[in-house]
């Protein structure tokens, strides 16, 4: 059975079609171009039941676009250095034309990256997508998670805002927490005995050049990962198991047309919200830019009240929340890094939540409110009861991964459908 | 359920899906042309470099006649020239050694549009670089100090460009057009304003 | 940080319903007469709008006339001023520059830091950005409760910012007033003010005058957002029609899939 569009061609857009002669037939010669958009686009079949939650894959590439293309304008007017970074940036704001907009897309930006990132990890947790054959792509997408905090920190110092400062300040010290070479490692980190000026200058180098290309690279090994081993779906069924006589997976449709049409509405959906943020609330009450930053960065006065951005302070409440300076930058760290180890740690037959059982859907929604809490409670001042929540919510957090093998073996799963669900409209 | 996820349907139309994708891929590249604008245009003069660009006064009265001196004005050095008679007399007679004597092709605001290329004989205003690669070139205002027949002028020490002390270019010469003229103007005897005419105001 | 992001999120509601601006100019500042005079100042608002052009040109001169003194605006140059305020150059140069200032100029002081620092025991901070760093009710709230301390150098002390090294530079025209205390436990808490000196304005036109200062400080905190404000509600109209021929276009080829 072949492929058929509502005419009977072969569901392809005109373009995609080699022509005989000409240009086309001369570069193709010269460079697979139709060969990748039949391979990765047309001939690329996806399960038909993607929901919502599919959305948020394209869109963080969409974000890293837009990141790289504001953060290299901004680039060209920004000046890395204790005397000038902070006057820059308020060059930009002021002086170059629209360089308000160019600040406010990145700011903005930063933060769109880590809702999109989050809303796409929700993604695998709620249909487990990062069991196998997904351990890898599972994996680099994670090594994409880390790069992106490095960069978000990096990117959080240079405006040298009195946050920027402080933040720097708290994070570098962290390193001081490793037994032995602790103290000389942040020494060596910051190129000095404060945070300052070379601190500054190499965290800029990292920022834009470094982390980003690491990321790339990162994102690209991602990618590939998921063309291997197909994307999965709200159902957790493997559409390469039912194939027909072409060949093609019975429960696929060709990723172009049908997923770039349907992702180009996310997209604007998504720049639609972004435009609301970035022109009439570009601060976000304070949650993506910080009141104090709007101050030069000062070594002799620490902000009233200090907190990470918004997408750090999950793991910040989980470092306060332990009376022990070692031990909680340890359980910090683990928090960050027990994602990885999920794929192994999952011993449920079935991937999707839609046929798993109470226990692991209980589980879930303990971890996501855990999750969300200590990112509230990461913001809010250190005071005890503050401090006795994050406790209770960051043992939720490390049950829900370490106790996974256990609950997920007795968990009473459903029987999973031969085909996806799907209703057409 | 259909064995395949794609099949015919007789109630697709066409020419309204043709019609829709249209609307969508020229509404998006109308967009893209919008969001090419801020990008592009943050490379233009920022809002200090225009303030900065504003006309900018010099104080005439204490040049000597024959000598030159230079101010800036966003960031050209502009050449003022004040002219001796005997100078003035050394504009007159190269018309045919020049290549454009009329300044027809040349960049100058009206009032300079004549022989001498300045609103007076004696004061002549030069936006100092090179219309060839925009070297300074330097004066060599004596008669002969060049080769005999130098009525004097100036020469671009960076490929040979040669001007009268008109800022007229001779043939020969790499640079195609005379010297540009800034718009500018005398609010009083004592003061020139470069950068902005009477007629038009502030350029 | 203490802000909210329930309050965040309900500004995105409300930029979605409302025209660019219109939330700016919240509930008026400074309601009048309780039993109890000042003894709810932590909810004064400064209830300023930075779209009213009259209000910020009379806040440059209250600025320029009683803060320029110590204060500086160093990313804010005279001319961008006179360009964002329509104050024409002449009128600039005549009634707010000081003189030998050019127009391209940052606004700075005059007066040198080192003896500020000598004078204040701290040099008066630059307020380009204050209404960014503080909020505009901070600046609201600081500029209308000063009160008479004879146990301050200054003579002055304040109820935002306690022990503020800043002297009541604006009494000839608010008036002195005094604290009065009472005790709860071992903690003096403010009760309310009591005046004790008339200034040349009324209460109700000093409000305005602090009002009209600070939605100047407000502007020169971000000098673009007015227009940033009016070109969001384009681009937000433009992309709900983009959005929407993508969803009718994506509907046209998802009739397919079955």
């Amino acid at each position: 059975m072949t492929v058929k569009t509502a005419t009977g061609a072969p569901a392809r857009l005109p373009e995609a079609a080699p022509a005989k002669g000409g240009f086309r037939a001369w570069l193709n010669k010269r460079l697979p171009v139709d060969e990748f958009i039949s391979s990765q686009l047309t001939g690329y079949y996806a399960p038909k039941n993607f929901n919502i939650w599919y959305f948020f894959g394209s869109l963080a590439l969409v974000v890293l676009v837009l990141q790289l293309v504001t953060g290299i304008f901004l680039t060209m007017f920004y000046k890395p250095g204790e005397l000038t970074a902070f006057d820059s940036v308020q060059f930009i704001m002021r002086e170059v034309q629209w360089g308000w907009l160019l600040r406010y897309l990145h700011s903005t930006g930063a933060s769109a990256f880590f809702i999109v990132v989050y809303l796409h990890m929700f993604r695998a947790f709620l249909y487990g997508s990062y069991k196998a054959p997904r351990e890898l792509l599972w994996l680099f997408g994670m090594a994409v998670y880390l790069a992106l905090m490095a960069e978000a920190f990096m990117g959080y110092v240079l405006p040298w805002g009195n946050m920027s400062f402080w933040g720097a300040q708290v994070i570098v010290n962290l390193f001081g927490t490793i037994p032995g070479i602790g103290p000389g490692l942040v020494e060596w980190i910051r190129g000095d005995y404060g945070i300052g000026d070379a601190t500054l200058n190499r965290f800029f180098a990292l920022h834009v050049v470094a982390v980003p290309l690491g990321l790339l690279l990162l994102v690209m090994l991602h990618l590939v990962a998921l063309r291997q081993s197909g994307s999965n779906n709200p159902d957790g069924i493997e559409i390469k198991e039912k194939t027909g006589a072409d060949g093609k997976p019975l429960d696929g449709i060709p990723f172009h047309p049908y997923y770039t049409v349907k992702d180009v509405v996310g997209i604007g959906v998504f720049f639609v919200l972004f435009a609301l943020i970035v022109f009439f609330v570009p601060t976000f009450g304070g949650l993506f830019l910080e009141a104090p930053n709007f101050e030069v960065a000062n070594p002799l006065s620490t902000p009233a009240e200090i907190s990470p951005v918004w997408y750090f302070t999950p793991y910040y409440a989980i470092l306060r929340a332990v009376p022990d300076q070692r031990m909680g930058a340890l359980l910090m760290g683990l928090a960050v890094l027990s994602f990885l180890f999920l794929p192994w740690l999952d011993r449920s037959p079935v991937k999707s939540m839609r046929y798993r059982g109470w226990i692991s859907r209980t589980a879930l929604a303990l971890f996501v409110i855990s999750f969300v809490a200590l990112g509230y409670l990461g913001m809010q001042p250190a005071e005890a009861r503050y401090v006795i929540a994050a406790r209770i919510f960051a043992v939720i957090y490390f049950a829900y991964f370490w106790l996974m093998p256990f609950y997920t073996r007795i968990d009473p799963v459903k029987p999973v459908p031969e085909r996806v669900t799907y209703h057409a409209h | 359920m259909a064995d395949s996820a794609i099949t015919a349907d007789d109630g697709v139309d066409l020419s309204r899906r043709k019609f829709l994708t249209q609307a969508t891929v020229a509404t998006g590249a109308v967009g893209a042309l919008f969001v090419a604008v801020p990008f592009i245009e943050s490379w233009a003069p920022s809002e200090r470099a225009r303030a900065q660009g504003a006309p900018t006064e010099l104080d005439i009265s204490k040049l000597e006649a024959g000598q030159m001196t230079t101010t800036v004005w966003r960031r050209s050095p502009i050449y003022v020239v004040r002219r001796t008679p005997d100078m003035v007399a050394r504009i007159a007679g190269h018309d045919g050694e020049l290549k454009d004597p009329g300044s027809e092709e040349s960049d100058q605001p009206a009032y300079a549009k004549n022989t001498l290329r300045s609103r007076s004989a004696e004061y002549l205003v030069l936006v100092g670089t090179c219309t060839h690669l925009g070297c300074l070139p330097k004066q060599r205002f004596d008669a002969g100090e060049l080769y005999p027949s130098w009525p004097g002028g100036f020469f671009c020490p960076c490929h040979g460009s040669r001007f009268d002390l008109a800022g007229r270019v001779f043939q020969g010469s790499p640079a195609s057009i005379n010297l540009r003229v800034p718009p500018y103007s005398y609010p009083n005897p004592r003061t020139l304003l470069v950068g902005a005419d009477e007629e038009k105001g502030a350029a | 940080m203490r802000t909210d992001m329930l309050r965040a999120l309900a500004l995105i509601a409300v930029a979605c319903l409302l025209p660019a601006g219109a939330w700016a100019a919240e509930e008026g500042g400074g309601a009048e007469a309780p039993a109890k005079p000042g003894a709810d100042w932590q909810s004064w608002r400064a209830g300023n709008d930075v779209s009213d052009r009259a209000s910020l040109q009379r806040g440059a001169r209250n600025f320029t006339s009683y803060c320029l003194g110590c204060h500086s605006l160093k990313y804010e140059r005279w001319s961008r001023l006179g360009e964002d305020l329509a104050v024409p150059g002449d009128l600039l140069q005549k009634d707010l520059m000081p003189p030998g200032d050019k127009s391209t100029d940052y606004i700075l002081t005059s007066m040198p830091a080192k003896d500020a620092a000598d004078w204040f025991g701290k040099t008066p901070p630059d307020l380009s950005l204050m209404e960014r760093a503080r909020g505009r009710d901070y600046l609201y709230q600081f500029l209308t409760t000063f009160y008479v301390d004879p146990t301050r150098q200054t003579g002055a002390n304040n109820l935002r910012l306690p022990t503020t090294a800043m002297p009541d530079v604006l009494s000839e025209l608010g008036g002195l007033k005094k604290a009065v205390f009472r005790e709860v436990g071992k903690e003096q808490v403010f009760d309310h003010f009591e005046p004790l000196a008339a200034g040349r304005l009324s209460p109700a036109e000093y409000q305005a005058f602090v009002r009209d200062t600070v939605n100047f400080l407000d502007y020169v905190s971000e000098p673009t957002q007015t227009a940033r404000r009016a070109l969001g509600v384009w681009v937000v109209l433009f992309l709900l029609v983009f959005t929407w021929f993508a969803w009718l276009m994506k509907r046209e080829y998802w009739k397919d899939v079955h």
